[in-house]
Order: C-alpha cells, then sequence, then structure tokens
C-alpha cells in the first residue's frame, strides 16, 4: 500500500527498518521458505546446544557457572510442567515444554537484543524466529500433536469420549476448539513479538535516542511473559487431555 | 471508498475495538489484586505472578485485533 511504502522510504534508520512482509526468500525444490528465519533459528538452536553442552561437560556435585545457570532453568522448567500437570504426570512432558519453552524464550530475546539488522541481506531481514507467523504456527501445531498424543496414548480412543462428554450439543464448540488452540497460540505468539518490534520502530522513526528504551525492556518483559505462557499453556491443554473433563481421576 | 482507505479504516477499527475490552478486564484485574494485596501483603508475590500471566492473556485479546489490523494494512487479501 501506497501509505505503508512511504513510510518505509521515510525511515532511513538502518537499525529499527519497518519492512513488515518482506522475505529473503530461499527455494527447495517446490517449496519456497522464508531463509531469514531459518538462519535466525539455526543459531538460537546453536546457542541453546551448546549451553547444554558446556553446562553439562563437566558436571560437578557443588553446580557452579554456567551448570548452575542451566540447574536452575531446568528447575524453573520443572516447576512450571509441575503446576500444570500435576505431580504424578509431569515428567515425561519435561523435555517437550521445555524446549518450547527455551527456543521461544531465547528467540524473542535474540530478537530483542541482538543487532541483527546490521546485517545486510538481500531481501528482506534478521530478526526473531518468531517475527514469523510460520515459526509461531509451527510451534502451535506441535503442541497440537502433543496434547492429542497424550490424550490417544492414555486413553486410547476413549480419548474422543471428551467431545461428547457433558452433552453432545457441544460437539461443534469441542472439534472448533481444537482448531482454535493452535490458532489462538500461534496468534498471540506471533502477534506480540510483531507488535514489540514495531513499536521499537516506530519510536526510533520519532526519536532515534533514549527514548525507545524502556519500550525496549517492556518488549523484554512482554517477550519472557509470552514464552512463559506458551510453555504453560502447552503443559495445561496437554493436562486436559489426559485428566478429562470431569477430574473423575482425581481420586486415588 | 476504495479498498485501500477501506483497508485502513478497518485496521484502525480493529485495533481500538479489540482494546476496549481487555482494557477493562485488566483494570479490573489488576484492581483486585492491589485490593488483594492490601488485603493480604504476604501474598504478594504470589498474587503478583499470577496477575502478570493473567493481563497477558487479556494482552493477547487486543493483539489478535493487532494481527488482524497488520494483516489489513500488509497483507491485504483483497488489495
Amino acid at each position: 500500500m501506497e501509505i505503508l511504502d512511504s513510510l518505509i522510504v521515510v525511515n532511513s534508520y538502518t537499525l529499527a527498518e519497518l519492512e513488515v512482509g518482506e522475505h529473503f526468500l530461499w527455494k527447495i525444490g517446490n517449496f519456497t521458505v522464508h531463509g531469514q528465519v531459518f538462519l535466525t533459528s539455526w543459531i538460537v538452536i546453536g546457542v541453546l546446544l551448546i549451553a547444554s553442552l558446556a553446562a553439562t561437560r563437566n558436571i560437578q556435585m557443588v553446580p557452579s557457572g554456567i551448570q548452575n545457570f542451566m540447574e536452575y532453568a531446568l528447575e524453573f522448567i520443572r516447576d512450571l510442567a509441575k503446576n500444570q500437570l500435576g505431580e504424578k504426570e509431569y515428567r515425561p512432558w519435561v523435555p517437550f515444554i521445555g524446549t518450547l519453552f527455551l527456543f521461544i524464550f531465547v528467540s524473542n530475546w535474540s530478537g530483542a537484543l541482538v543487532p541483527w539488522k546490521l546485517i545486510e541481506l538481500p531481501s528482506g531481514e534478521l530478526a526473531a524466529p518468531t517475527n514469523d507467523i510460520n515459526t509461531t504456527v509451527a510451534l502451535a501445531l506441535l503442541t497440537s500433536l502433543a496434547y492429542f498424543y497424550a490424550g490417544l496414548s492414555r486413553k486410547g480412543l476413549g480419548y474422543f469420549r471428551r467431545y461428547i462428554e457433558p452433552t453432545p450439543i457441544l460437539l461443534p464448540i469441542a472439534i472448533l476448539e481444537d482448531f482454535t488452540k493452535p490458532l489462538s497460540l500461534s496468534f498471540r505468539l506471533f502477534g506480540n513479538i510483531v507488535a514489540d518490534e514495531l513499536v521499537v520502530a516506530v519510536f526510533v522513526l520519532l526519536v532515534p535516542l533514549f527514548v525507545p528504551l524502556p519500550v525496549m525492556a517492556l518488549g523484554l518483559f512482554t517477550s519472557a511473559i509470552q514464552a512463559l505462557i506458551f510453555a504453560t499453556l502447552a503443559g495445561a491443554y496437554i493436562h486436559e487431555a489426559i485428566e478429562g473433563h470431569g477430574g473423575e481421576e482425581h481420586e486415588e | 471508498m476504495d479498498i485501500n482507505a477501506a483497508s485502513v479504516i478497518a485496521a484502525a477499527l480493529a485495533i481500538g475495538l479489540a482494546a476496549i475490552g481487555p482494557g477493562i478486564g485488566q483494570g479490573n484485574a489488576s484492581g483486585q489484586a492491589v485490593a488483594g494485596i492490601a488485603r493480604q501483603p504476604e501474598a504478594e508475590g504470589k498474587i503478583r505472578g499470577t496477575l502478570l500471566l493473567t493481563l497477558a492473556f487479556m494482552e493477547s485479546l487486543t493483539i489478535y485485533g493487532l494481527v488482524v489490523a497488520l494483516v489489513l494494512l500488509f497483507a491485504n487479501p483483497f488489495a
């Protein structure tokens, strides 16, 4: 659109260009993929791998340094999973929820902390991987698969009883819920990250120095919260699938 | 009205209207949380954590409006 094109032209600060919908396209076979997302998510994955390897390479009884930090992170994730899934069920889901949390968290913060925009690409620009709807949709669909797997492996085909459990009248809504869950998960994460980036970009456009700093700090905060929310919701959905509606399995 | 002008107005309405409900909700939640902290100052940490989480949930409703607005502005399917 013309208005927005002019907005992009006006902004000449390379640190915060407003580029929405511009991508660094790669062609793999018949698929066109967004290369900038791949590059940044590989970097994020690399950072996570290096951190976990460095933490586990030389394990001490009394942790210090990076091992200490990673143990703290693990404990945090375990508590998160335990809060959602309960004492008995949480253990097998710690890796999944932890991976979601760490990947989203590091992605979001990399978008806010690493000056990606100094690196020139032929088209588009590097940004947080979660800044692209495809990444968040992939994560949300993984969550959907995870809770279906959780429910099916726990209850077999009886899992589908929960669609008609209180009353079959709610069947359409129950089915709709399976679609709205990944939709809301992905849009929430994507929207928050893009909103952060846009707000910071607009502020830098207006006042390039110092004034955007509080907004950037707020962005760091919200992106951390969003990672937490994504992981929490994944845990909640899995718990819902395992437990069933009535909560009749509580007594034991 | 051509489709571009309509889209810009629709984007403004999308984000503006989507901000009303969550604004009221967040105000309510924060007010209740402050009342809770005033009554039980020792529960402040727990209340604050829950409050932030719920605020982010409400915030996401506005964000949905924002996503629609962004789609209308930058990836308009009709223009």
